[in-house]
């Protein structure tokens, strides 16, 4: 079972990113869970979400506390205590932001991908919304599902020019990540 | 073919198939995202039926009694705070036998003030009359929703579908929703032989003297002690139909001739469950969930503990000054058994508090504990309690 | 077809009036309420279903296992027979039904603890009327102060003392707040011209949307007289200022009773034991009825009361006359 652990800001669609991935997996056939951790969020507080995926029913409801997989959506997070914690060891830390990978993982003390995913928006979607370019590069490291999937899943939601500006954003984000760099490590979790 | 959905969506789905005439709606956190989507499916013209939005959750309760009284299959939904404010009418509508089906979305009871989930709300109302189903997961509170209809119209008992707030409500996941045929053959039209109707007018509610009032009430006692049976029949007639079983009143997992036993109720057994595959070494425990309290499946229970020596009961209540609720009426239950088994009663998850997967072993550490742990919070952090009230 | 005539005394016994509400219930004789509930069931006829809040009514009507009610009624707590009528009716539009949902409140429960369904009902334009009987005090539980209460009358929370001069507060304008939600009709009424109530509830009957009367009903045991003088004692409010009859559309005043010879209101405070305390030789009593006297004369006043027209028709043959046609027993 892999599970995945998003931190953001209220207003950046922290639960939407969770509830898109999820349902890209459900479309394909898997096991999926998305859930916020609930509380009165409010524009720039913190919030968090959590996403498990596997081919097997998921019946536990608790929090995830060993994320194989963060996903920060607001690189000033990652000053927030606690936000990088549990972390299982060789897992992917994706991160929006400016810095490259080098200067990231200098930061993070530990390996961690950069991706400029809300520059990335604002220039294809017109919009600062980070989601769509980190889940597609998410998907492009773990191969964990297909890019279609996600397309998919955003088609639930918007239609015609939005999805098609969505559908360049994933191909973009997905093309500035080395692909399959994490598939070894999502597929020891799968199993 | 399963969809992803949002439990509340799920649940919205579940009620516009039931065919309702009549959906009252108050909105409070977390039940919020059910009426939302019924309003929707009612605005899109999916869901044909009379949606009000009232002004507080007292008159959504009262005008679903009101619809309901009138002949028409009727819904509303509540949580915490709203579910205390229009427990006068809850009491009013079970004792006047009506059949209504309501969501409970979990929520802790202020105060102090919380919007996450626990089951303060529907255990302060367990005595209103209600038959109270647990639900496990959103699968479930959809089927349970379905057979809920059923189970109100035959018994003449309402039915209170409980469902975590937040932990179920507003999490997606793989849901089948089943297709109207299904439920339409499952359900009939509500047909209420006490409908208030000008051609056969009756009169409902009226003041009852004592030389009358003590028979109305063992009436109702025993149609809820009755009621096993329809909630039993309903979740297999269902299971035949849809091949999904929700369990009737309880359901058993883990090893079948264990000496321990764990019940629990609602969300948490999914972990549990989870916890018990993961640590099969600290087995073999026989893991027991309630689905039905009320009415309190005593028969049911007592087979399933048979054999046990030791019970640990892990519930997402308490009442202040005395300690479990669920655990309580579970020893009154199994003192009944020959060999009763030693009970440890726990509160854990108050106030929306996480439940680890650790929590498994952590209860299991009481097992032999003596004298038994009559009550305690499990997850209590003793940190965060000032010196002076140690 | 030969002429056939048939004196106006005879017309009434061959017209036989729908009776909503049997005799032998538990009321106090000369019970406004019970009149009321008369009054509207009669004018209403038999395709409808009632919603009654706790109070004198609810309890006098149906003592287990016996009802007084010949039409369908349901009984559920004290605040919600708005909400309960509201369900009602969207259960009847469910259901393609025409049968008309009327909920019943004293003043307590219009008033007070039922001001919020009432309101909830009223903003979402449910097809609904209802009567409030107003009594001016919580009668069934031993006479307490409602907001309803009229100003220095004396209840058993209101009572007159060293401090005190009975009810501090004025009565609460309800048609006033009821109108302020722009329903179709709103109307006040008195038992004491019955054809008037009959009028305004088959009114209101005939709208599709919220309607309101507000009905004064005495209460010989809560203002304190004698059972057989309850019409009278509703009549001289009426005939003081005191209780208008007036009729709203939609929050605008559109039609009003005028009252030929206003009476003084020490015509209709004297003779009831509420207002005694307003009799005795203190200087604080003298004001009060001055209080209220400029009440009485503010109404008369605001509402256009002073006036003639010829003879309402207001007695019981005019308006048997005036309904004709066949009835339900």
């Amino acid at each position: 079972m892999i599970e995945v652990r998003i931190h953001g800001r209220g207003g950046q669609g922290n639960v939407v990113a969770a509830y898109l991935l999820a349902i890209a997996a459900i479309d394909e056939g898997r096991y999926a869970q998305a859930f916020p951790s609930f509380g009165a969020e409010r524009r720039g507080a913190p919030v968090v979400a959590f996403v498990r995926i596997s081919d097997t029913p998921i019946r536990q409801r608790c929090e995830v506390l060993n994320p194989a997989f963060l996903i920060i959506q607001d690189e000033t997070l990652l000053h927030v205590p606690g936000v990088l914690d549990g972390l299982v060891p060789g897992g992917g830390i994706l991160v929006n932001t400016e810095l490259d990978n080098e200067a990231l993982s200098a930061q993070l003390g530990q390996p961690g991908q950069a991706l400029p995913a809300t520059r990335l928006a604002v220039q294809i979607l017109g919009r600062p919304v980070p989601n769509t370019a980190l889940l597609a590069a998410f998907l492009a490291l773990t191969r964990i599902l297909p890019m279609e999937a996600l397309v998919k899943a955003l088609s639930h939601r918007f239609k015609g020019e939005v999805l098609d500006k969505n559908t360049r954003l994933i191909n973009e984000a997905a093309q500035k990540v080395p692909a399959g760099l994490w598939q070894e490590v999502a597929h020891a979790r799968s199993a | 073919m399963p969809e992803a959905l949002e439990g509340s969506q799920a649940i919205a789905r579940a009620v516009a198939l039931c065919r309702p005439h009549v959906v009252s709606a108050y909105p409070i956190t977390p039940q919020t995202h059910i009426v939302e989507n019924i309003s929707k499916l009612v605005a899109d013209g999916k869901l044909e039926c009379e949606f009000v939005s009232v002004e507080s959750e007292f008159s959504a309760a009262s005008v679903a009694l009101g619809a309901a009284a009138a002949g028409s299959r009727a819904y509303t939904a509540s949580s915490s705070q709203g579910i205390l404010l229009m427990s006068e009418v809850l009491y009013d509508i079970a004792g006047l036998r009506i059949p209504l089906v309501l969501t409970c979305a979990n929520r802790a009871v202020s105060a102090p003030l919380s919007i996450w989930n626990d089951h303060q709300d529907s255990m302060a109302v367990r005595d209103a009359g209600w038959i109270q189903l647990y639900c496990m997961s959103n699968q479930e509170a959809v089927d349970t929703t379905i057979q809920a209809y059923r189970i109100a119209e035959r018994t003449e008992l309402p039915v209170m579908v409980c469902v975590d707030g937040f932990t179920l409500t507003h999490t997606l996941e793989p849901i089948d929703i089943p297709d109207q045929a299904q439920v339409d053959g499952y359900l009939p039209p509500f047909k209420f032989a006490r409908a208030l109707d000008p051609m056969n007018p009756m009169s409902i509610g009226t003041l009852v003297a004592p030389e009358y009032f003590t028979e109305v009430r063992e009436v109702h006692h025993r149609a809820l002690l009755k009621s096993v049976d329809e909630i039993e029949s309903a979740a297999r007639d269902w299971a035949e139909l849809s091949g999904r079983d929700t369990a009737g009143l309880l359901e058993v997992y883990g090893s079948p001739d264990a000496r321990v036993g764990m019940i629990a109720i609602g969300s948490a057994v999914g972990t549990l469950l989870d916890a018990m595959d993961r640590y099969p070494e600290l087995g073999p425990v026989k893991l027991i969930r309630l689905r039905c309290f009320r009415p309190f499946p005593f028969e049911a229970l007592k087979a399933a503990c048979a054999g046990l020596s030791e019970v640990v009961v892990l519930e997402r209540a308490f009442s202040p000054g005395s300690g479990g609720i669920v655990a309580t009426e579970v020893r009154a239950a199994l003192s009944e058994l020959p060999e009763m088994p030693r009970v440890h009663g726990y509160a854990m998850g108050l106030g929306g508090r996480d439940i680890p997967l650790e929590t498994y072993g952590r209860a299991l550490e009481v097992v032999g504990r003596e004298p038994p742990e009559r009550f305690a919070v499990l997850d209590l952090r003793p940190e965060q309690i000032p010196a002076e009230e140690l | 077809m030969s002429e056939i005539s048939i004196p106006v005394s005879k017309l009434r016994k061959k017209q036989p009036r729908f009776q909503g509400i049997d005799s032998g219930h538990r009321a106090c004789p000369g019970c406004g309420a019970a009149l009321t509930a008369r009054l509207v069931t009669e004018a209403s006829g038999p395709d409808v279903m009632l919603a009654n809040a706790t109070g004198c009514l609810e309890v006098f009507t149906t003592p287990w296992p016996e009802s007084a009610w010949r039409v369908p009624w349901m009984h559920s707590v004290f605040e919600n027979a708005a909400a309960i009528a509201a369900g009602m009716e969207s259960a009847m539009k469910a259901q393609g039904k025409n049968t008309k949902v009327i909920a019943l409140g004293g003043d307590g429960g219009t008033f007070d603890i039922g001001f919020q369904c009432l309101s909830g009902m009223l903003e979402r334009g449910h097809n609904v009327l209802y009567v409030c009987y107003d009594n001016e005090a919580y009668m069934n539980t031993g006479v307490q102060r409602s907001s309803s209460t009229p100003h220095a009358a004396m209840t058993t929370t209101s009572p007159p003392g060293k401090e005190r001069m009975g009810k501090r507060h004025l009565k609460k304008d309800i048609v006033a707040i009821v109108a302020a939600h722009h329903i179709p009709y709103a109307a006040t009424a008195s038992v004491a011209y019955p054809s008037d109530v009959r009028k305004k509830v088959r009114r209101a009957m005939a709208v599709d949307g919220p309607t309101f009367l507000h009905i004064h009903a005495p209460c010989p045991l809560g203002w304190g007289h004698d059972g057989a003088r309850s019409i009278e004692i509703a009549r001289l409010a009426v005939e003081t200022g005191m209780f208008p009859l007036i009729e709203l559309e939609r929050g605008g005043l559109a039609d009003v009773m005028p009252i030929r010879n206003p009476r003084p209101v020490t015509d209709y405070l004297k003779p009831q034991q509420r207002f005694r305390h307003l009799f005795k030789d203190d200087v604080r009593a003298r004001e009060e009825l001055e209080h209220l006297q400029a009440i009485a004369d503010h109404n008369i006043e605001v509402y256009g009361l002073r006036g003639e027209r010829p003879d309402a028709l207001d007695t019981e043959a005019a308006d048997t006359a005036h309904r004709g046609g066949m009835r339900w027993a």
